[in-house]
């Protein structure tokens, strides 16, 4: 990127549509389809106009059979196309699980390499939106346990522009989860922004004194808190997971290094979570770096509520992160 | 210096002790200390044994003083004064080159003496291995009084070893304060320059040995049949964790041949051999790292092969741990080296200054052994001997490898 | 959508007839020595055999052309076998060998084979039909005039994706041909005691599939059936359902104590072996001859010991391989 390259405003939700307009433009076979992604503009209207610039071919709107349009994109993925299956939200997911777990991810091996199946499904995951206990899970956690998928969490602008392109470039079953709090995310995006790699991390805020892992939908919270804390002569880092599978392993090793100290912020509940699995890599490859032991920000492990101020009460929030990190930090000599 | 190990009482219960006796002594990691009391009495309770780890300014005896003397007749248990005034304990002598430095302790969180677990980081643990610091000593002020990597790095950045003055005013009837009897120690070394420190001991001693020993070598293959034999049939007894190894026979055989021929065992020094009562043998044991060090298992000519093996392991654990005794590695009185697992057959050994002998053993390999005109394969060892022919000539040397011989065809009475 | 037999028996062709009778003998045959090997250990997992049900893969495969693709069951070996998959490959799959038409990873039930577009052997029932939906999606967008044949048991009709399928397939007119091998028994739960209506026709009609029941145990008019039903899906009229009666003579899986049929029941159908029927018919025609038979025994039995022989000399995957095939080769994993 050239110093004069230009920048414009622009949201996480039309970043994301100008990625699937850039691959349904680039490749034939590309094609989109999911519940009312065409005529409704996409449930949170990601979609919207691509229908009227593509077609009902490529623009497809399906019936609500989550695990015959999922497995309908594998087959077609083996049938030399290019699909983009979007689910609503990773709790509709649920209902196409056989599909992805026991076809999608199964298939190359099952056939001894003979099969390879890319496939891009996305999802919208997370809560923060009085959704309640159905539509308001982070399950990619979930999604991360399974060998032979990946897992994506496009947390920033460049990311929700860029790692659609990538994903579809890869020879394997992609899954990319976007929060639903990201979608009216503003700000700028520099107008030749493109693909991105899709399977390392990225440090955020470089930092010194502790190691705030995180992605997806915590990642602005954990910024935010990162500046509070800065505030109060405390040197966080920040990074970005961006990949949940596979997990650049590496990169927290290295930040962990650095800081002697980690905090992990996940939307997700704490049992049996990714951040449990961050918390045990970090045991096993960075145990003698550790000065105090690993802390964990994640949400309650209730069915996400309805009202505010538990909804509020149940994820993270930016004074739980901060207060985690101040009293373990607060604590060194 | 804030820590120390306990590895030698001079006095016992009941012993009259004046101001200025020694009456312990304490090891570092930099030398040996020797205890001095400030205070006449009679002991009463030895409160920290021998092997144990304390920090500067525990309780390591109660003192009885001559007001509190009991009626004649059986020994009556003392409680400890409540609360010593702290101008009651005896000041460090002499003077440390800086000025006391008194450790407040946390209030609430005083780290416990490690008798138990240790609540220190794993960072702080290796910074801690690094930089040289005993942890015993180390205040934790991280969650729940844990040691923290600042708060090893504080204590190893105190440069100036000053001795802190009792910090346990609620247990002591008297505390005995370590006294330096060595230059001050030099503030920690990184490990790399410990490695280079060993290389250049390695160097000056075997430079020295070479230079002022005129060494003899002499060698004996010994059929180990019956020993291999006897200990394959022991160890059949015993549960896997107490099984021995023959390395054990061979250094029990050591010292008890050493006995017949007391030549081997001793020091030069003072251009005349100073012959050791006690067997003291230094075991060879390379590091992982590079360079070696050969720690004494003291007495071992009156140890079972179980407490050898016992030593011997213990020996092993602490010398990767990096927690040797410093008498250990002072007072051996000869040295075993066994090359066998590295593949070496014959060991033409270096003895250690001021030691005159150095008994070398290599692998055990099966060949052909001739024996009352029949020829058969046999495993065999060959024991070699590096002597000093200042202390002794090759007819005792001679001997002693006989000896050695003997003694390993009849293991079951080592 | 009664019934499709044709009031009078039509005069066969001596060549065709023969190479029919030669499919099924393989796969009889083929099938028993499985059994054998299963005894003597040599497979191992689940083994299910398709004896008694031969004529359904062998008549519906003559409608397939070698651009077609097939999506099976765990009941496969039968249709990779008339599909033309190698009785070697086959044979070393189930040995575990990585000469395997699957490398040893899929076993007996996932039998897998580019060549040949046969696209496994999925072990979830009703797993397999959006797969195909998919390639069917995938040929129909490319516009390509291939069928996608997929195979599934009577059991499947009471799963969703059953459901979705025929819907989804039908909605977008898609080249699907539905064969539902209905041998009456989803393991042991008979058809009656698991559906409220055993008409599995009336279930594909509903989502406006035609529909037609077939005498699976007659080869003749399982391919005449496959023929027409295949012409009309090829032809763009969207996807066909064919219901195949047809029975298991063997049990389930080896582990089967058959308690839920009766030995009569067994047997009654044994009358109606496709093999035998067929053959008095080819005799009856002067098609068959003792030397006829007596030939095709030999060449079936030449070519399991062939098949036996090269999964014998098979070799096992090098350990290192072991997660090979979890993700693409170059991919990251």
């Amino acid at each position: 990127m050239t110093a004069e390259a230009k920048t414009g405003r622009i949201t996480y939700r039309e970043a994301m549509r100008t990625a699937l307009r850039e691959a349904l433009q680039r490749d034939e076979r590309v094609f989109l389809m999911g519940e009312d992604v065409g005529r409704y503009g996409g449930c949170f209207a990601v979609s919207k106009g691509l229908l009227e610039e593509f077609g009902p071919e490529r623009i497809r709107d399906t019936p609500l059979s989550e695990s015959a349009f999922v497995g309908a994109g594998i087959g077609a993925a083996l049938g030399g196309m290019r699909p983009i299956v979007e689910i609503m939200t990773v709790n509709f997911s649920l209902l196409a699980l056989d599909q992805i777990v026991n076809n999608a991810a199964t298939i190359l091996h099952m056939s001894g390499g003979q099969f390879n199946i890319p496939l891009v499904i996305r999802m919208t995951t997370g809560a923060g939106r009085q959704l309640a206990a159905q539509h308001s899970h982070s399950l990619e956690g979930w999604y991360a346990h399974i060998p032979g998928i990946k897992v994506l969490t496009p947390a920033t602008l460049e990311d929700a522009r860029g790692m659609l392109w990538t994903a579809l470039q890869d020879p394997d079953p992609v899954l990319i989860f976007e929060h639903g709090g990201l979608y009216n995310l503003e700000g700028e995006l520099a107008a030749d922004a493109g693909a991105v790699n899709i399977d390392k991390a990225a440090v955020r805020r470089p930092g010194t004194d502790v190691s705030l892992i995180t992605y997806g939908g915590t990642l602005g919270k954990t910024l935010q808190a990162a500046e509070e804390l800065a505030g109060m002569s405390i040197n966080a880092e920040v990074l970005d997971l961006r990949s949940l599978r596979p997990l650049d392993t590496a990169s927290i090793l290295e930040s962990v290094t650095r800081t002697h100290r980690t905090v992990i912020i996940d939307e997700g509940w704490r049992s049996g979570s990714i951040s449990a699995e961050i918390s045990a890599r970090i045991m096993e490859g960075a145990f003698y770096e550790l000065d105090v032991p690993v802390a964990r920000v994640c949400s309650a492990e209730v069915p996400m509520p309805y009202s505010r101020h538990l909804e509020e009460a149940a994820l993270p929030q930016v004074r739980t992160i901060v207060e985690t990190v101040r009293q373990m930090v607060g604590s060194r000599g | 210096m804030e820590a120390g190990t306990l590895i030698q009482w001079l006095v016992k219960p009941g012993d009259a002790v004046k101001r200025g006796d020694i009456i312990a002594v304490v090891d570092t990691e930099k030398a040996a200390i020797e205890i001095e009391v400030f205070q006449a009495g009679v002991i009463q309770t030895i409160v920290v044994h021998v092997g144990e780890t304390v920090p500067v300014g525990a309780v390591l005896a109660l003192i009885r003083t001559d007001g509190e003397l009991p009626a004649a007749g059986a020994p009556v248990e003392v409680k400890p004064k409540p609360a010593a005034p702290p101008e009651a304990v005896a000041k460090p002598a002499p003077p440390p080159p800086a000025p006391p430095r008194i450790e407040k302790p946390a209030p609430s969180k005083a780290p416990q003496v490690p008798s138990g677990r240790l609540r220190i980081s794993p960072l702080a643990m290796r910074t801690a291995v690094e930089l040289g610091v005993d942890l015993a000593t180390v205040q934790g002020t991280g969650p729940d009084g844990a040691i923290t990597k600042a708060d090893v790095e504080r204590a190893a950045s105190k440069a100036a070893p000053a001795v802190a003055p009792a910090v346990t005013p609620a247990a002591a009837a008297a505390v005995v304060k370590p006294a330096e009897v060595v230059p001050p120690a030099r503030p920690a070394v990184a490990p790399a320059d410990r490695q280079a420190a060993m290389r250049k001991a390695i160097a000056a001693a075997m430079s020295r040995s070479k230079r002022e020993i005129p060494h003899y070598y002499l060698g004996t293959p010994i059929d180990m049949g019956r020993a291999l034999a006897w200990l394959q049939a022991e160890n059949l007894k015993r549960p896997v964790t107490e099984r021995l190894l023959y390395s054990v026979l061979l250094l029990k055989a050591v010292a008890l041949a050493v006995q017949e021929i007391p030549e081997m065992n001793g020091f030069w020094v003072d251009g005349a051999f100073k012959r050791s009562e006690a067997v003291h043998v230094g075991v060879a044991i390379s590091l992982r790292q590079g360079g070696l060090i050969a720690p004494a298992i003291h007495d071992l000519d009156k140890k079972s092969l179980d407490e050898i093996m016992t030593n011997l392991r213990d020996l092993v654990k602490r010398v990767r741990a990096g927690v040797l005794r410093s008498s250990e590695i002072a007072d051996a009185t000869l040295t075993v080296t066994s090359l066998g697992e590295q593949g070496v057959e014959t060991v033409f050994g270096v003895i250690y200054p001021p030691q005159v002998a150095l008994v070398g053993f290599g692998k055990v390999v099966e060949r052909p052994w001739a024996a009352n005109g029949m020829v058969g394969a046999k495993p065999v060892l060959m024991a070699t001997l590096a002597a000093d022919h200042r202390a002794s000539d090759g007819h005792r040397g001679g001997l002693f490898l006989a000896a050695l011989d003997r003694l390993l065809q009849e293991p079951e009475k080592l | 959508m009664t019934s499709s037999q044709p009031s009078q028996q039509p005069l066969l062709e001596r060549n065709h007839s023969l190479y029919l009778l030669r499919e099924m003998l393989r796969i009889r045959r083929f099938e028993e020595k499985c059994a054998e090997l299963y005894s003597a250990t040599k497979i191992r997992g689940f083994l299910h055999l398709y004896i008694g049900e031969e004529a359904v893969a062998v008549g519906v495969m003559q409608a397939l052309e070698p651009d077609d693709a097939i999506v099976a069951t765990y009941r496969e070996h039968g249709h990779a076998l008339a599909r033309g998959v190698s009785p070697g490959a086959i044979m070393a799959e189930m040995y575990g060998k990585q000469e395997g038409c699957s490398r040893g990873r899929g076993g007996s039930m996932h039998l897998f084979d580019a060549a040949t577009r046969f696209y496994g052997g999925n072990a979830i029932v009703g797993g397999g039909l959006p797969l195909a939906v998919g390639l069917a999606l995938a040929d129909k967008m490319q516009g390509r005039q291939r069928v996608t044949a997929c195979f599934f048991g009577e059991g499947a009709v009471a799963e969703g994706e059953f459901h979705e399928c025929m819907n989804l397939a039908a909605l977008w007119k898609l080249p699907v041909l539905f064969c539902c091998e209905n041998n009456l028994y989803a393991m042991g739960t008979a058809l009656k005691r698991s559906e409220s209506e055993i008409d599995l026709c009336l279930k594909a009609t509903s989502y406006e599939v035609p529909a037609w029941p077939v005498d699976g145990m007659d080869v003749v008019a399982v391919e005449e059936a496959a023929q027409r039903a295949a012409a009309a899906v090829r032809a763009g009229g969207g996807p066909y359902f064919l219901e195949f009666r047809t029975y298991r003579f063997r049990a389930h899986s080896m582990f089967d104590p058959q308690l839920y049929r009766d030995k009569q029941e067994v047997e009654a159908w044994k009358e109606r072996d496709p093999l035998n029927t067929f053959q008095v018919r080819l005799r009856e025609q002067g098609l068959l001859e003792d030397a006829d038979l007596a030939r095709l025994e030999e060449e079936a039995a030449a070519e399991i010991t062939r098949a036996v022989e090269f999964a014998e000399a098979g070799t096992w995957e090098p350990l290192e391989d072991l997660t090979k095939y979890v993700y693409s080769e170059g991919a990251r994993s």
